[in-house]
């Protein structure tokens, strides 16, 4: 189970997401973000995990879609709010220096 | 015959006693349930907390697979996963370990396809493998008699089970 809510400030969305991002949930994480990145065109997404308590492959690779989504339009994907399981995953992948992390959201957001 | 095989050395010695043995369908949506039980399972077992989450993201990773690949996306179809307590060899010592296996009747595993993926690009895939071969001690796998048979060993580390489990 896994739940998005976005929150939209001046040329940022925050995507407040919580619960499990797995093969069943992963495909509604990559969605909101692609439409975050390249339908709204949004110039800033942050990502607020600090309600995420699980992630697997398919969630690191929704990830890995909206950095280069991100870099393509030339916006910024920044993540924030990781916990152990989330960083040891992340880690694991060893993509966890390619994403651009904020420890708190007032970084997330600052300009 | 093993089609592929990643171990650390560590072999099956004896059938050990069984643990948990969990018949399950190719839906995405159970996933969360078997986490849940393996999490506690490997809890009760004496696992620390990153061990336990090792645990967990291994399976994770197999059932993933094994829905994506073996059953192309299919629902309804059948997996068993067994779980037990074994003795296993490592630097030439018996220890405990658990043992999970996992079987299904898909389509064969392509052999070509275990090596894993460099990490050194960025993309999406192939991490499936590459995480379970990290969290576990030893992954392999079989085809036999028209399944997939994919096993998976992770020792304790002189961990002793909670009280009164």
């Amino acid at each position: 189970m896994m739940q998005i809510s976005a929150r939209h400030l001046d040329r940022t969305t925050i995507l407040d997401v919580s619960g499990d991002i797995d093969l069943a949930t992963s495909p509604e994480l990559r969605k909101a973000l692609l439409r975050e990145l390249r339908e709204m065109r949004i110039p800033r997404v942050v990502l607020n995990l600090k309600a995420v308590k699980y992630v697997d492959s398919s969630g690191v690779a929704s990830l890995v879609e909206g950095l280069k989504a991100s870099r393509d339009l030339g916006s910024r994907l920044i993540l924030f709010g990781l916990n152990s399981a989330v960083r040891e995953v992340l880690q694991l992948s060893k993509l966890l220096r390619i994403f651009e992390i904020a420890e708190t959201e007032e970084q997330a957001v600052a300009p | 015959m093993a089609v592929g095989q990643e171990s650390k050395e560590c072999p099956l010695v004896s059938h050990g006693s069984l643990l948990l043995k969990v018949e399950l369908r190719s839906n995405p949506e159970t996933l969360c349930i078997v986490r849940n039980a393996l999490g506690q399972l490997a809890q009760t077992l004496g696992f620390s907390e990153t061990e336990c989450r090792s645990v967990v993201l291994a399976v994770d990773e197999a059932l993933t697979n094994i829905i994506r690949h073996a059953y192309q996306g299919k629902p309804e179809q059948p997996i068993e996963l067994c779980c037990s307590r074994i003795q296993a060899a490592r630097d030439g010592v018996l220890k405990p370990a658990l043992e999970i296996v996992l079987e299904d009747r898909g389509a064969a595993v392509d052999a070509k396809k275990l090596c894993g993926r460099a990490l050194d690009d960025v993309r999406s895939g192939g991490l499936g493998l590459h995480f379970m071969r990290e969290s576990m001690d030893a992954v392999e796998f079989r085809r036999r008699w028209h399944r997939n048979q994919l096993r998976m060993v992770k020792l304790m580390h002189g961990a002793e089970p909670p009280e009164g489990s």
